[in-house]
């Protein structure tokens, strides 16, 4: 312990003098580039990582959640505009990004001791995973649906009547947020006994 | 090896009337339309486009009393399996509230000794065994189904 403070006693000491060897300018470019560096790298890691490839690099990904979203409306439709695994699983503002990824470190925890590395361990975890991300998009208001799908936008005279009236009585009024019904849409659902659907009143409204 | 390819020829020219009579009948039929039954399988009849779901939440009247009801919306993706049964998310007894959809008639509650249950019977779980949605295809074959009312009106054969 006494070897230590001391220790971080003379880096103190190096740290808080002017350099002697070094000239202002060569410090003040170099710590200017090395930051540009640092930070671009960051970066590039951080969106490598925010990509589909990346996700279904790992089997777990590629052969569960993947296959089932090749079917859905989110992956094939008339018009090919498609959801990627981050538009919806990671938030786009980078404050909750980066808190997500910090979360995610727990992912690369059951990646390498194979949490669900065989098709009965996903779906025997699959109701836990689901309602992480349920949870998640219920308390912030459905962010990554809204990325896309905004109630402003929303011309619900182009909806079949039943749309329509579900969403001027629960979307519109604020009552409930989109994941409340949309469960389920872009992947197989879990077990869902005890899971009320969202037009029930026994869902907490938001 | 000389042998080999002596064999190999005679082989060709015995088989060259069969070659050449499967050439002249892939060439001699014209890709006429056939709209169904058997065709030639030499032939290849384009495929008719896709027909358009029909889903505007109009309900259509039942032909005979104990025609199961049209769905008339979407059920893209709609999951029915041991986890989930999507249409009862709806049309289930205590979900036609929030939903304001019709509820599963009283018939779907009873096994099959007639015992009434509390939820769905088991025999009556897969909606989509009975219930369809319907597209705007046009019939192949024509019907001349009557309801009963028009039967007993004395309307003409083929009068709807």
């Amino acid at each position: 312990m006494k070897g230590l403070l001391s220790l971080a006693g003379r880096f103190w000491r190096v740290f808080s003098r002017p350099s002697v060897h070094f000239s202002l300018g060569f410090l003040t470019l170099g710590g200017f580039l090395a930051g540009v560096m640092f930070w671009g790298g960051f970066n590039t890691a951080l969106e490598v990582t925010n990509k589909e490839a990346f996700c279904i690099s790992c089997h777990e990904m590629k052969n569960n959640p993947y296959e089932e979203l090749k079917q859905t409306i989110h992956f094939t439709n008339r018009s090919g505009v498609r959801a990627t695994c981050p538009d919806c699983h990671v938030p786009h503002d980078w404050t909750h990004k980066i808190g997500r990824k910090m979360q995610a470190s727990k992912e690369v925890w059951g990646k390498i001791f194979g949490t669900i590395d065989t098709r009965e361990k996903f779906l025997d975890k699959r109701l836990e995973l689901a309602t992480h991300e349920w949870e998640r998009l219920k308390s912030n208001n459905s962010l990554e649906c809204r990325n896309c799908h905004s109630a402003e936008s929303m011309d619900i005279t182009r909806q079949n009547p039943r749309a329509a009236k579900m969403h001027e009585t629960y979307l519109f009024t604020g009552e409930r947020t989109c994941i409340d019904c949309h469960k389920g849409i872009a992947h197989r659902l879990p077990d869902m006994k005890g899971v009320e659907p969202g037009w029930n009143g026994t869902v907490s409204a938001k | 090896m000389k042998t080999r390819i002596t064999f190999a020829a005679l082989a060709l020219a015995a088989a060259m009337p069969l070659l050449v009579s499967g050439v002249f009948a892939a060439d001699g039929a014209a890709p006429a339309k056939v709209p169904s039954g058997p065709h030639p399988i030499t032939q290849e009849i384009p495929a008719d486009p896709m027909a358009k779901e029909i889903t505007d939440d109009h309900k259509r009247a039942r032909n005979y009393a104990d025609q199961p009801p049209l769905i008339p919306h979407a059920i893209r993706d709609y999951q029915i399996d041991l986890n989930i049964n999507k249409c009862m998310t709806c049309h289930d007894r205590k979900n036609t509230e929030g939903s304001q959809a019709p509820m599963i008639s009283v018939t779907h509650f009873q096994d099959r000794d007639g015992q009434t249950l509390g939820a769905v019977s088991p025999r009556r779980y897969f909606c989509t065994q009975c219930h369809v949605p319907q597209t705007d295809a046009q019939p192949i074959v024509g019907n001349r189904f009557r309801d009963i009312d028009s039967i007993l009106a004395g309307g003409k054969e083929g009068a709807k």
